[in-house]
């Protein structure tokens, strides 16, 4: 295969996609760098009158795309300002929640607290991952010498699955240090952090079962006709192919742990959540609640983007692999 | 004299009410080549996969180099290692390259030392022309490539017995020949296999043995040119005009 051949679809591929403007405008620009950098084949090789009008075609309606959709978000922004502005309670609201003093006085608290949560979430993210993914293998074991390691993987992650965060939390924070067992901590971050690692791993350890499952028995008929073990199959053939399959769902998670993290706050530890908590009891005002809830907005939104990014990425070399 | 490698002994398979294989007699001798021949559905998968444990058998005994492999005691890890199998489907790894695939059970069942392992994957990857792909991806290969790779792997631990299912099935005549001029070659070397084909031309060419499979039945075997030159039975007869028909039956 030349490179010609294979580089030519794909270029007009890319433009041919015409659903989301501003998608659309990148991928018409790209085309016609890959044309003025040359990594389109080098053999002589002249656009034709019909390929350019055909690209010239695709630019203009890219344009008319990304024209209509800044028009229309502009249109719905005006629209939403000004219900929100008109609305009785506004100036009131406002007040409370949109206070510029407060939100400088508790912007630097915040972000101290913050720290906490990004500890928080690295910290238990670690431990999620190697314990989801312990559990989703122990659940995958065959033999009856492991039917009560089954039921009970099989029961611990039913029952953190329908427990609410929240109570789990609680009865970590409290319960533990009111058993006043010797040797265990009562620090309500390193209980919280557990109530964490606890039910998200019963999460995760679903996403890489469905993961493991959505690898094709052939693939493990395949390994096994090799002469591998069950065990081998698993570790060089299944699990590959598994993990790189969810790691955009995984991010996800990671991305709701880190919301979870201001939970946490329940217990009296000073993250991002409490440090705003105090302030706003002070002084009777919630800026600094929404402050909060911003600076989490904005370290989740370029985690979620990598996930989407990350997702497409893979579908699209999964198409260009054809029927494997 | 020549020992028998494989054999069947009225080895019967259901699932659930369907009877798959019904009293299957089969012998394959050292340096051999037996053809499955059969409509789809007849079996030869299922004949397949049941020798190579896959599938477990309701009834009757598969025995391999003399030794019953059916045995519920027998070590299925230790039959399979003597066993290569090329699937119609290929069945690559897709997260490993052409050499990872061909020497992963070499390295990790036989204990063959890395260096080791790849300089023979390198060496059978070149015989059959494909050396220059060793460090690709197999998405990156075409069908035909894919196969062969395939087959390299089966005989990278140096199998007593192959087995072929249907090898050819999802590539174009342009590469099926290629697939089969390989397993030309290894009939050369004396590589005892069981082959299930649809390509009349050369089950006849190849295999010493032809076993026409019928609804689970062997209806019909023999050597190549009573099978295909004088059928005893009504529905040979019948199946193979229907495969003349088709085009498919070209010495």
């Amino acid at each position: 295969m030349s490179p010609g051949v294979d580089g030519e679809p794909a270029a007009d591929g890319a433009a041919g996609t015409d659903n989301i403007a501003v998608a659309d405008a990148g991928l018409a620009k790209g085309t016609g760098a890959a044309l003025a950098k040359g990594t389109v084949a080098d053999d002589g090789y002249r656009p034709s009158e019909r390929r350019l009008a055909h690209e010239a075609y695709r630019r203009g309606r890219a344009r008319r795309s990304a024209l209509i959709a800044a028009a229309s978000t502009l249109a719905t922004a005006v629209a939403l300002y000004l219900l929100i502005v008109n609305s009785p309670g506004w100036e009131v609201t406002r007040r409370t929640f949109f206070n510029l003093d407060y939100a400088r006085q508790a912007l630097p608290e915040v972000l101290k607290g913050l720290r906490l949560n990004l500890e928080l979430m690295l910290g238990c993210g670690v431990l999620i991952m190697v314990f989801g993914l312990l559990l989703a293998v122990l659940r995958t074991l065959r033999g009856p010498v492991f039917l009560p390691v089954r039921l009970l993987v099989t029961a611990y992650v039913d029952f953190f699955l329908g427990l609410p965060m929240i109570i789990c939390l609680l009865v970590m924070i409290t319960g533990v240090p009111a058993l006043r067992l010797t040797g265990v901590t009562t620090d309500p971050l390193l209980l919280g952090g557990a109530a964490l690692v606890l039910t998200y791993s019963a999460y995760v350890s679903e996403v890489f079962r469905s993961g493991i499952e959505s690898v094709h028995p052939s693939q493990r008929a395949a390994a096994r006709s090799l002469g591998l073990t069950n065990a081998q199959a698993m570790r060089y053939v299944v699990l590959p192919q598994a993990v790189r399959r969810v790691v955009p769902p995984l991010l996800n998670n990671l991305v709701s742990l880190q919301k979870d993290t201001g939970l946490v706050s329940i217990g009296g530890a000073i993250d991002a959540v409490y440090a705003a908590k105090i302030i706003a009891s002070r002084s009777f005002n919630f800026t600094p609640y929404l402050l909060a809830g911003l600076v989490f907005i904005v370290l989740t939104v370029p985690l979620t983007r990598f996930a989407d990014w990350l997702t497409a990425r893979m579908n699209r070399r999964q198409f260009q692999g054809g029927a494997v | 004299m020549t020992a028998e490698v494989l054999r069947l002994e009225s080895v019967r398979k259901t699932f659930g009410a369907q009877v798959v294989l019904r009293d299957v007699d089969l012998a394959v001798p050292e340096h051999s080549v037996t053809a499955l021949i059969g409509a789809s559905g007849s079996g030869k998968s299922t004949l397949m996969r049941c020798v190579n444990l896959l599938e477990g058998i309701d009834d009757g005994a598969i025995f391999l180099d003399g030794e019953e492999i059916t045995d519920p005691r027998a070590d299925e890890d230790a039959v399979r290692r003597r066993i290569g199998v090329v699937f119609q489907s290929y069945n690559l790894f897709p997260h490993m390259t052409v050499l990872e695939n061909v020497t992963l059970a070499p390295r990790r069942v036989h204990g063959v030392a890395r260096a080791e392992a790849e300089a023979r994957a390198l060496e059978l990857l070149d015989r059959l022309g494909l050396a220059a792909k060793a460090k690709e991806y197999p998405d990156r290969l075409s069908g035909g490539q894919q196969q062969r790779v395939a087959i390299v792997r089966a005989l990278a631990t140096g199998p007593r017995l192959l087995l072929l299912d249907e090898i050819t099935a999802a590539l174009d005549p342009v590469l099926v020949g290629e697939v089969l001029s390989v397993v030309r070659d290894l009939k050369e070397q004396g590589m005892t296999m069981v082959i299930s084909t649809h390509e009349m031309g050369f089950a006849r060419e190849v295999a010493d043995r032809v076993c026409f499979l019928d609804d689970g039945v062997v209806l019909e075997q023999g050597p190549p040119e009573q099978v295909f030159g004088d059928p005893r039975e009504e529905r040979t007869r019948r199946f193979l005009s229907r495969v003349m028909a088709s085009g498919r039956l070209q010495g």
